[in-house]
């Protein structure tokens, strides 16, 4: 789960790390009450999508007046904001952060994330702050420090002295760096975040370090223990069907294709996307409807999957292993029946109850190409369709 | 003929009165495997259809001789639960369970690396030596014994490859799913390693996804020490970046972990690739027909 900046700021803020004051703003007349309440010359204006690329795409502004914040907050708000993360359709601008403005002297990359190969929490740090990280790995390896946090230990003196050396920080610097990555690290633990990152972190003409930008990314097996963050997700940022999905227990990802796809198991729901797109086709969706789908689920699931204009045939790839056939056939045949089912319908069963699954089908009196294998399925919905 | 689990395995359920833990106690006894006790704390002395129920695993390991534990217990208390399984001393620790924060299992990691307990999972269908011992969720009558290794970060998927090797006549030496989270305690390479040292099986099967970089790491491995066969398909050739695919671990993050670049670095290393999921059992059928005719 992501949040806004503004929202990162806030809890990071919380763990004693130096974020910048500021304050959202829904509405241009908060953005200029906003300037005033700051009580500086100049402050900046920021948009608050779940998006990076903010400042290049226009979204970001340095004013020197309540009236030039309340002009520029409403340039924003209320309309579709496209940066080179958000696709050509943007996202509604739905609240500005007015925030005081640093000056900066020099920009730095740091984030804190879950290494999968050193099964820990590493810090990645770069002198090439304000840039898209990814790019720096790529054509400058060099310039990456990573450094894994021992579980036990934490974040020692010797660790957060390294890597900010490394960034070229110095004098009081490297002592108010080991307190920021004390804070981000404990912060990382205390509210189960995947991903922290402050890009740039920044070193003032004053010579202070500063978090200019905040990115906060949570892990979503973690969220029951923060009913306080979970309150913090934001549904206008959210595909609507994913979020219907989830309601449902249901893992569903919108693509661009046209054949809706409705599988078991995470694995074979990416295979079959593949094996659809072997044939020829282009699947409309990821949809895993879990191992021990009900009825029910099976149907909302379906209706889902049909939301989407686009879909013009449903491939249905069930294995049975604690899913029974005959329960996943009884939510085919409830869900078709309610929406009226106008496309092409593959089906591919295997598995517990098969049998009994394949007759409900059939006596079902609904329209369905039977597959006899994964292969067998792939082909007939790409056929379906053409 | 197969590694981790066979018919001595003697088994315990952490989480055996739950629905989940009842359902598939039953379905593994019935397959023949030697369910010997369950643990839930605070139900000790009881039992579940006759197999003794435990508080804790350390009883329950003294008293019936378990070498194994099986964990079906929700979310929140799994990392304890594994955790504890450890601490007692069990060689091998299954855990089931899907949707264990990631920091849990950065402390369950840390505290194994002192232990001579070995974790499969989480998220992951279990272990299975056809006709021996299974331990998990996956249907037991898809499989048959033979001289197949399979291991795989898919439950549903490793069901498909299976089936495709049974009705091919190849049966399986043992089957591990190592789990979809991004931290799992065996990876392929731990897999890798155990059925090439096993004499009865005779070639491999490596089911990979997008994400991370294990799949890189068995080629490595497989280029350098399996002398065996290995066929590997990757899920997630058209995955979109930055989206996890219904599992933890299964996201494109960094330009790093695309299907494109794990099929690449697999075929340079060696691996005869599956380019379709139907045809995972074809591919190994072709590959040891075409051997044993050289």
């Amino acid at each position: 789960m992501n949040i806004h900046e503004f929202q990162a700021k806030q809890i990071l803020g919380r763990f004693g790390a130096p974020v910048p004051k500021g304050q959202p703003a829904a509405t241009p007349e908060e953005a200029a009450a906003a300037f005033k309440a700051l009580g500086q010359s100049r402050v900046v204006v920021k948009a608050q999508i779940h998006a990076g690329g903010r400042g290049k795409a226009g979204g970001v502004k340095l004013v020197s007046s309540p009236e030039e914040a309340r002009d520029f907050a409403a340039k924003l708000l209320g309309k579709p904001l496209v940066t080179h993360q958000t696709g050509p359709q943007g996202r509604i601008v739905r609240r500005v952060y007015v925030e005081e403005a640093s000056n900066v002297a020099r920009e730095l990359y740091l984030g804190l994330l879950v290494d999968r190969n050193a099964r820990a929490v590493s810090v990645i740090a770069s002198t090439e702050g304000g840039m898209d990280i990814e790019e720096v790995a790529a054509k400058t390896p060099e310039k990456i420090i990573t450094e894994a946090i021992d579980p036990l230990l934490g974040v020692s003196g010797f660790l957060a002295r390294k890597i900010a050396f490394g960034l070229g920080l110095k004098d009081k610097q490297v002592g108010q760096f080991t307190g920021l990555l004390s804070s981000l690290y404990r912060a990382f633990l205390e509210t189960d975040a995947s991903l922290i990152e402050i890009n740039p972190l920044v070193v003032t003409a004053e010579g202070r370090i500063v978090c200019l930008d905040a990115k906060l990314s949570f892990d979503d097996n973690g969220l029951f223990r923060h009913p306080d963050i979970r309150e913090l997700r934001d549904p206008n940022e959210e595909d609507p069907a994913e979020t219907e999905a989830a309601k449902y227990d249901l893992s569903y990802i919108h693509l661009d294709g046209n054949i809706g796809c409705m599988v078991n198991g995470a694995g074979l729901a990416m295979a079959t996307m593949d094996i659809v797109k072997y044939y020829g086709g282009e699947p409309a969706n990821f949809l895993d409807v879990g191992g021990g789908a009900n009825a029910e689920k099976v149907s909302a699931a379906f209706r889902i999957l049909l939301s989407d204009p686009r879909v013009k045939a449903v491939l249905i790839n069930i294995f049975g292993g604690i899913m029974r056939c005959d329960v996943l056939a009884e939510g085919v045949v409830k869900a078709a029946r309610e929406v009226n089912l106008s496309v092409p319908l593959v089906v591919r069963m295997e598995g517990t109850n098969v049998e009994q699954g394949k007759q409900i089908l059939k006596d079902s009196g609904i329209k369905v190409i039977a597959a006899a294998d994964m292969a067998d399925a792939a082909r007939r919905v790409v056929e379906a369709i053409s | 003929m197969s590694i981790l689990v066979d018919k001595n395995t003697r088994v315990i359920t952490q989480g055996i009165t739950g629905a989940t833990g009842q359902f598939h106690t039953r379905a593994c006894r019935e397959y023949g495997t030697q369910m010997v006790a369950g643990v839930v704390p605070g139900k000790g002395g009881t039992d579940f259809e006759g197999i003794p129920i435990f508080d804790t695993v350390e009883k329950a390991r003294r008293e019936t001789g378990a070498n194994a534990s099986v964990i079906y217990v929700p979310p929140p208390f799994a990392a304890d639960a594994i955790l504890e399984a450890a601490a007692a001393g069990v060689e091998l620790i299954i855990c089931i369970t899907e949707g264990i924060p990631v920091l849990d299992m950065v402390k369950v990691a840390h505290y194994l690396r002192g232990s001579k307990s070995r974790l499969i999972g989480p998220n992951c269908p279990g272990i299975i030596t056809p006709g021996e011992c299974k331990i998990g969720i996956m249907p037991g009558y898809i499989h048959k014994p033979g001289d197949i290794g399979v291991v795989s970060r898919s439950g549903t998927l490793t069901y498909e490859a299976v089936h495709q090797l049974t009705r091919l006549g190849l049966g399986q030496s043992t089957c591990i799913g190592i789990g979809g989270d991004p931290i799992v305690g065996t990876s392929h390479v731990d897999a890798l390693r155990l059925f090439n040292e096993d004499p009865r099986t005779r070639a491999i099967i490596m089911i990979g996804e997008i994400g991370g970089t294990a799949e890189e790491e068995a080629a490595e491995f497989i280029k350098n020490n399996v002398k065996k066969p290995v066929v590997a398909f990757i899920a997630g050739q058209t995955a979109p970046k930055g989206r996890r695919m219904g599992h933890a671990g299964a996201i494109i993050s960094g330009g790093r972990g695309t299907a494109a670049d794990k099929i690449a670095t697999l075929k340079a290393c060696g691996v005869t690739v599956a380019m379709s999921p139907a045809e995972l059992g074809s591919t190994m059928k072709n590959l040891l027909d075409a051997m044993e005719r050289a």
